[in-house]
């Protein structure tokens, strides 16, 4: 694909999102909810400045201390029987967990949501592996039967309204639920889904938190999903970036304090489970088998530049619930695993910036991502440092660049910048009428859908100059 | 203040190629607070275009320009949040170790308009009245970047007549972001027409704002609309200059 191709793709996939009415719904029913529900939840936590302060901290502690943390969790995982494997790139890990897969001669695995599992394009893999693959989250099972990918990072099939929903279920699950009815949707889900959890080898899921000192995993969800599609396979395989590590429990709960809120307004989560190694000798239930794949994807990349902060990132969505570009468009039109501000940041690093590059700049800087991070991830600092080295590569279009030179040379030349507003402003006034431009040459972009008012006669400088402070009277 | 500060002001580009009258506005509030106020000539940009595009360099270039022109004075004053915002951010824009210093300071005495009367000279309209319905959007820049907020409320509802009515969704961006609109004028028309709606819904006679990049953008969008609200300046209304044309009307 040419770079020309890419934009397109973007713009694209923007105008087919900008389109579908439907979507518009969908999206605005979501993340309105979540939007008031934060809003109440911070509300009722006085010390929520302080909290994400906190978590802010936990996570830049973690990110200048990686190695170490690392080590002391491969320690206490192996201590406690699980098997650590390293990974550097997404196929190269999406392969070592077929193979334990196949390894443990799985017919089913069943996986609990995980964003890194889409990352590394493990649900493809899997596929590809002839492995039968069940998604156990409610809106992953959605995602799964449509065949498509996760819009949002926590609600997965948030770009698809209820009505699409039972309509997708009405042809894949028996008895079909009753058309609008919320109820026997979720019945009918349980239904398709509960004996597929009994049966599978192979359970595979992500992980919220590493925790270092004890060697356990943890997972939060509200369905419970995560725990059924854990603990009763003999095999349980857990896929984490290596940022995902903290200290102890008491961190993870310092950070997930700040997760439930930001991300869909709770005080907790329904379920947050810690796994902590296989079924030990006497446990009435668990796996036989734990693996943890640790993950690299460009990661360790970030440790050494401007967007190590995006480490701290938890997932926990509230930027894009808050972005209106995001709320316009979805996230399929993002093209990467992760949509909105914070995917904006990350897809450039993932996919490098020749395939991502509208992504920073399909951004208005309003500020109001940043305003809510749980971790106060400086987002608008770090797009601003994707658009600097998109100029600084050359990756600008030609004529952008001409345009903001002659800008900067005039700028910098007050007297002829005075001279150039004197020619423009009465050129640019011969395309108004009364006080509006109604259509400009050269700028169909912005009087496409909106008019534009018609420049001042004369500048205000000139002005000045004539009738001094007091201006025309 | 117990001698009169002497106030640069800094035009911004929009206002003084788009509604000169927003920069006579400042100057009559300034002058009306106490300040002495001069308009240094060389001055044109902030250098948002630049550093928002990721042309680092040529924003690099008009900040030390724009330090040159107003480091004399004891405060630069703007019509305009998000242009304030790109001048307090020029220490992390220069990293030449002979401008840093000069950068901070004058990072710390630059203010915009609204927020300058409110919280440094404690200024308070006096004998204006605009007998209308309004209501007031929130600047992106203005709001997060340098907390204005309440001040411009706070003054307008000194104003006598002047009835303000709540907008849904006052907070939340308009879909201007620079060249973001012209670039992606689909979106942005998509996030801007959310905003003329909650704007329409309220019924007020008139829309205010701090920031005249927004201000253009909503008033374009709500005149195509056939929207009768007229936008205006929090400035020119604070100055009893809402009697003339509003945005886009003519006489401009």
């Amino acid at each position: 694909m040419t770079a020309a191709q890419i934009r397109q793709g973007f713009r694209q996939r923007a105008t087919t999102a900008l389109n579908d009415a439907n979507l518009k719904v969908a999206i605005n029913r979501t993340t309105g909810t979540a939007e008031t529900k934060r809003a109440a939840s911070v509300g009722d936590f006085p010390e929520f400045q302080a909290a994400r302060d906190r978590a802010a901290a936990i996570k830049d502690h973690v990110i200048a201390n990686l190695d170490h943390y690392l080590a002391e969790f491969e320690r206490n995982a192996i201590a406690a029987g699980a098997h650590i494997h390293w990974v550097r790139g997404a196929s190269e890990a999406a392969s070592i967990v077929t193979r334990i897969c196949k390894d443990a001669g799985a017919k089913r695995v069943t996986r609990s949501k995980s964003m890194l599992g889409e990352e590394i394009g493990l649900p493809h893999a899997l596929d590809d592996a002839g492995i039968e693959r069940v998604e156990t989250d409610l809106a992953e099972h959605i995602i799964q039967l449509a065949g498509e990918r996760p819009s949002h990072i926590i609600w997965p099939a948030m770009h698809r309204t209820r009505e699409d929903v039972a309509v997708l279920f009405q042809k894949d699950h028996h008895p079909p639920p009753v058309a609008g009815d919320a109820a026997s949707m979720v019945a009918s889900a349980r239904n398709v889904l509960r004996g597929k959890f009994l049966s599978a080898d192979v359970g595979i899921s992500g992980a919220n938190f590493l925790v270092a000192d004890t060697g356990a995993t943890c997972t939060v969800t509200n369905e419970g999903n995560a725990e059924l599609s854990t603990t009763p396979p003999r095999v349980h395989i857990v896929t984490a970036g290596i940022e995902k590590l903290v200290p102890s429990t008491d961190h993870a709960m310092a950070l997930l304090r700040v997760l439930v809120r930001s991300a869909t307004g709770g005080e907790v989560t329904q379920y947050t489970t810690f796994h902590c190694g296989p079924k030990r000798q006497g446990d009435a239930d668990g796996p036989e088998e734990m693996h943890i794949v640790l993950v690299d994807n460009g990661r360790s990349r970030m440790l050494g530049d401007e967007f190590r902060t995006m480490l701290r990132c938890i997932r926990c969505g509230a930027c894009m619930n808050h972005c209106v570009v995001y709320r316009q468009i979805g996230g399929h039109a993002y093209g990467g695993t992760y949509p909105g501000p914070m995917g904006a940041v990350l897809t450039p690093v993932l996919d490098g910036l020749a395939k991502s590059r509208d992504l920073p700049f399909a951004c208005t800087l309003n500020g109001r991502c940043e305003e809510v991070c749980p971790v106060r991830i400086p987002l608008k600092t770090l797009l601003k440092a994707w658009r600097f080295r998109s100029w600084d590569s050359q990756q600008e279009v030609g004529a952008m660049r001409f345009g903001l030179g002659l800008w900067g040379f005039a700028a910098r030349r007050p007297r002829l910048y005075r001279f150039g507003t004197r020619i423009a402003l009465p050129l640019m006034r011969l395309f108004g009428r009364d006080g509006w431009i109604i259509r400009m040459p050269f700028d169909k972009g912005w009087t496409q859908t909106r008019d534009l008012p018609r420049p001042a006669s004369r500048s205000f400088m000139s002005q000045h100059r004539k009738y001094g402070n007091k201006g025309p009277e | 203040m117990t001698t009169s500060p002497r106030v640069g002001l800094f035009v911004t580009c929009l206002v003084d190629a788009m509604r000169p009258q927003i920069g006579f506005a400042t100057i009559r509030l300034l002058e009306q607070a106490g300040c002495r106020v001069e308009v240094p000539r060389r001055q044109s940009c902030c250098g948002q275009p630049g550093s928002n595009s990721g042309d680092r360099r040529s924003a690099f270039r008009i900040a030390k320009t724009v330090i040159a022109a107003f480091e004399g004075y004891d405060y630069l004053v703007a019509p305009s949040g998000s242009c304030v915002g790109q001048i307090r951010s020029y220490p992390s824009l220069l990293s030449d170790p002979d401008w840093n210093g000069r950068a901070e300071d004058l990072a710390r005495k630059s203010f915009e308009i609204i927020g300058f009367l409110h919280d440094v000279m404690g200024w308070h309209p006096e004998g204006i009245r605009l007998d209308a319905t309004a209501t007031y959007h929130d600047s992106c820049s203005g709001l997060r970047e340098l907390g204005i907020e309440e001040q411009p409320r706070a003054l307008l509802a000194e104003i006598e007549g002047l009835k303000m009515r709540p907008l849904d969704g006052a907070n939340v961006c308009c879909g201007f972001g620079g060249t973001f609109c012209v670039k992606y004028p689909e979106i942005s028309t998509a996030i801007l027409s959310e905003k003329t709606g909650n704007i329409r819904q309220t019924g007020a006679d008139l829309l205010l704002a701090g920031d005249l990049g927004c201000l253009m953008n909503i008033a374009g969008r709500l005149h195509r609309e056939g929207a009768a609200t007229r936008c205006f300046h929090t400035a020119e209304v604070l100055a009893g200059m809402a009697d003339g044309p509003a945005i886009g009307e003519s006489g401009t």
